[in-house]
């Protein structure tokens, strides 16, 4: 009886501890699951990351590389300049694509035929004329006489060298034919078509040939956009930023205050971007495509990230700096300018920074003002009709050619190495400079 | 291009102004003891030898550089605001007179014709009047431009020479100048607000325009848009339909999609960097995790358009799926990835807000960390994570360049993610974008759609604010 009892609680007890052990498998289980989920979402998040990156740069680090083709051109000057005066409006628009066109046909004699004449004459970019003709109207005295040069080859042969466009498709389907797949190996072989370091993406404007498109306009054009942005956003910001942090009074004014800027740093930028359609170019009547205006309206939109920041940068200080300051007699605005501003600007420039990094990645709100211009010119000044780095890479990828889809790329790394050297510049900042009081 | 050369005078007036102030001061406060007055030092009981000055030196520089400089600041400020108007005003007036009795939006049209040919574009054959009035209005602003000139320069100088006449040894110019830079700073702040206001202004004010073309109910409960009209009157051509319900279920289908991508991912990583990672893992995680965030929307959009469209064609082609290359799916899924970093980093926050003795209760009674997490810490942080949450929704409502570059144009009334579908953003942008006149029902649709965007947004956001600030002063 005794052994009885004491068997069946036994039995509970083994089961219990049974039960016990398979839920507390279970349970352990759904840890482990719980734990693989988060790493499966920053893996995923990473995994992308490493996607975006890598199909940029595996599209276009090849644009960084130009196919050139050296030429052997005779300056013939009964072509260039006929009357000899060397008059230089004579001598800029004599015909340098017929000189490039005899060039290339003496490289190839047995084309006879006008229609594969033309073809081989695709092979130059229409780009080519004009580097003749800037060294002919550098230096005169090389007329008559037979000189090398090296010009861009055009987008086609450009591709098909760098192993875009392969000579396996069906030609129908590809942009270059057999016949100038045929000159382009043999003018290989003779050493005449090279690839070398594109210098002309650095230096020119936008084109319509993809060959000779360059980003140096959009890059003059983000610089004076930036300009403008910070010489308005910065002293503006800061200024508010000292207001509201050290002389406002807590009031309904300054609570309105406070709640605007907090919602205007989460106003969609296409909006900003429609204030500044209809107030600056609608009502100053400012000049549309200009990187004032641009300047203006991202001022307006990394506004509150610099008040934001500089508000931080401000309540990091101690009260007991100011007390100090104010202790030996020094004005409030004394305090603060010879005393608080300093200590927090390393803060406020972080902030600015990071601000103007957002701007100069800001494209939407520039399409409204009309900066989505076709700009070959470089801007000179903020007036003239620009476009910025972010918006030539929407005009390149909306372009068709195959040869853009490797410029756009590449000159998403240039944009974002800019991005990136400028994040690096507040990290800097900070931990050079950040204080623990 | 005057106006930045004067302002480069003024400038150059406003540091000669500081000198000549400055020096004053000093020549004032040193003068006396050059005249051979040492009694003066006695009567003034400061340390220098001259009359005692209520402000230092400096003080009466910036005195004398503020009254150069903030009058003819605030003329020109005034002048390029109004001028505008008036040149406008003068040339309709000078205009003959069957042209003045035009309709209000033909008179819009032809003021910003007369501005364009004013800086010397001619397009077409304007018609002899108004090449006219183009001239008229490019001399009178020339002239307004001279007049403007002299009269800020004349202001400089006048206020130049007060400021330094004013200079006396109980002038409180610091004071002063202190209290222009305090207005400064009012004005600055209140730039926010003014930027509001423009906002809400511009946007009410050309949406009533629209409206008195397209109906509200029309526009917010029609179900077509085509917003193609006629650009001239005698054109044949479809009259443009206004309906903007497509827009609204493209935005919510592909904010929908980016939010079921985001939210998920964000929340997991979040949890996963806040209670398991060590310091070492969180130091390398969360920063690579911000760089999602810092990446330019034009990069998102060329990734979603050129990547992940055909990526998803093509794979949907292999199993029988017929997913068009600019599928909702697509730009949904990279903006999802996109606002990953913000909920991950608005719910790293909150998630670490939770106090400690609730986790420690929790795994006291024996939970384990998960369940701690899921029972404990999440309902404790829900209100936080449903801020950032909404947060990322007004993002993603916002959101333009990916959706631009990937999504459609086509206003289809679908729910289904294959599709293309377009947005509220991508219809502003494509209204806008190219050659259009100002005044067409089909540009102002822009601005009646950027008035719904601006108005959703804000709630979403005010109401994401109040949520979180409320949660974290329940835990303060």
């Amino acid at each position: 009886m005794s052994e009885l009892e004491m068997t069946e609680p036994a039995a509970t007890v083994t089961e219990t501890a049974r039960r016990v052990q398979a839920r507390l498998a279970a349970r352990y289980a759904a840890e482990k699951r719980f734990r693989l989920y988060g790493i499966a979402a920053i893996g995923l998040a990473l995994f992308m990351l490493v996607a975006l990156f890598g199909s940029i740069i595996g599209r276009g680090w090849s644009a960084f590389g130009q196919t050139m083709l050296t030429l052997e051109v005779t300056l013939d000057p009964a072509v260039i300049d006929p009357d000899g005066r060397r008059e230089p409006s004579a001598l800029a628009s004599a015909d340098y694509q017929g000189l490039i066109k005899t060039a290339l046909g003496t490289l190839f004699p047995e084309v006879t035929d006008r229609q594969q004449r033309r073809q081989l004459f695709e092979l130059a970019s229409s780009g080519a004329s004009f580097r003749l003709r800037d060294l002919v109207v550098e230096t005169p005295a090389l007329i008559g006489s037979t000189v090398t040069v090296r010009v861009p080859a055009r987008d086609t042969v450009d591709q098909y060298v760098k192993g875009h466009i392969l000579a396996s498709t069906p030609e129908s389907a590809r942009r270059i034919s057999d016949r100038q797949i045929a000159w382009v190996e043999s003018l290989r072989e003779k050493g005449l078509l090279e690839r070398r370091f594109n210098t002309i993406l650095f230096t020119a404007g936008d084109s319509r040939e993809p060959e000779l498109a360059g980003l140096w306009a959009a890059v003059s054009g983000s610089f004076f956009v930036m300009v403008v942005t910070l010489a308005l956003s910065f002293p503006t910001g800061v200024a508010a930023a000292v207001y509201l942090e050290e002389f406002a009074p807590k009031n309904r004014l300054t609570d309105i205050i406070e709640v605007n800027i907090n919602n205007l740093a989460a106003v969609p930028s296409v909006v900003f971007g429609l204030l500044g359609l209809s107030l600056f170019l609608g009502w100053f009547g400012l000049p549309r495509s200009s990187p004032l205006v641009g300047g203006l309206v991202l001022a307006l939109i990394i506004l509150p990230t610099i008040i934001i920041a500089g508000r931080a940068a401000l309540t990091a200080v101690p009260p007991s700096i100011r007390e100090a300051a104010l202790g030996i007699g020094a004005s409030r605005m004394q305090t603060v300018t010879h005393h608080v501003l300093p200590l927090a600007m390393p803060g406020i420039l972080t902030g600015t920074i990071i601000g103007m990094a957002r701007a100069l990645g800001e494209s939407a709100p520039l399409l409204m003002i009309g900066m989505v211009a076709f700009v070959v010119d470089v801007p000179r000044t903020p007036l003239d009709p620009a476009t910025v780095l972010p918006v030539q890479i929407y005009l390149w990828a909306d372009s068709a050619e195959r040869a853009f889809v490797e410029r756009t790329s590449a000159a998403i790394m240039v944009l974002l190495v800019f991005l990136i050297a400028m994040n690096a510049l507040a990290v800097l900042l900070r931990r050079k400079f950040e204080r623990r009081w | 291009m005057h106006v930045f050369t004067l302002i480069g005078v003024l400038l150059a007036l406003a540091l000669a102004g500081y000198h000549a102030g400055r020096s004053r001061a000093l020549s004032l406060k040193t003068g006396p003891r050059s005249a051979g007055q040492p009694a003066a030092a006695a009567a003034g009981g400061g340390s220098g030898p001259g009359p005692r000055f209520h402000s230092l030196p400096d003080y009466h520089g910036y005195y004398t550089a503020l009254w150069t400089l903030a009058p003819p600041l605030l003329l020109l400020a005034g002048w390029l605001a109004l001028e505008p108007m008036v040149l406008t005003h003068v040339v309709l007036a000078g205009l003959p007179p069957e042209m003045e009795d035009l309709p209000a939006d033909r008179l819009r049209l032809m003021v910003s014709t007369i501005r364009t040919l004013a800086v010397g574009v001619v397009a077409g054959d304007p018609g002899e009047a108004l090449l006219a009035a183009g001239r008229r209005y490019a001399e009178l602003r020339s002239r307004s431009g001279t007049l403007l000139s002299l009269l800020a320069c004349g202001l400089a100088v006048a206020g130049l020479a007060l400021a330094w006449r004013s200079i006396a040894p109980d002038l409180r110019a610091r004071n002063r100048v202190e209290a222009a830079t305090r207005a400064f700073m009012v004005a600055c702040s209140a730039v926010a607000i003014i930027t509001t206001v423009g906002i809400v202004a511009s946007l009410l004010f050309e949406s009533l325009r629209f409206f008195a073309a397209v109906p509200p109910s029309e526009f917010l409960f029609g179900l077509a848009w085509s917003p193609q009209t006629a650009i001239r009157a005698d054109q044949v051509g479809s009259s443009g339909a206004f309906g903007a319900v497509p827009l609204f279920t493209g935005t919510l289908l592909i904010s929908g999609i980016a939010l079921a991508v985001a939210v998920p991912t964000g929340l997991m990583s979040a949890i996963f960097t806040a209670e398991y990672a060590g310091p070492g893992l969180r130091a390398v995680v969360k920063p690579l995790l911000e760089i999602l965030a810092g990446i330019p929307t034009v990069v998102y959009g060329f990734f979603a358009a050129l990547v992940v469209g055909p990526f998803l064609r093509d794979s949907g082609g292999t199993v029988g799926l017929g997913i068009s290359s600019e599928s909702a799916l697509a730009a949904g899924v990279v903006m999802g990835i996109m606002i990953v970093p913000f909920v991950s980093s608005l719910s790293d926050d909150v998630i670490s807000a939770v106090p400690e003795s609730l986790r420690e209760g929790s795994l006291g009674l024996g939970a384990t960390r998960s369940e701690t997490i899921r029972r404990v810490v999440l309902p404790a942080a829900l209100p936080g994570i449903v801020g950032g949450v909404l947060l990322a929704a007004s993002r993603a409502i916002g959101e333009t360049m990916i959706v631009v570059m990937a999504a459609g144009m086509a206003a289809n009334l679908t729910a289904n993610p294959f599709e293309a579908v377009t947005t509220v953003t991508v219809q502003i942008v494509s209204l806008l974008v190219g050659d259009q006149e100002f005044d067409s029902p089909k540009t102002l649709a822009a601005f009646a759609l950027g008035l719904v965007l601006f108005v959703v947004t804000l709630l979403l956001n005010v109401v994401a604010l109040h949520v979180v600030r409320k949660y974290r002063e329940r835990y303060e």
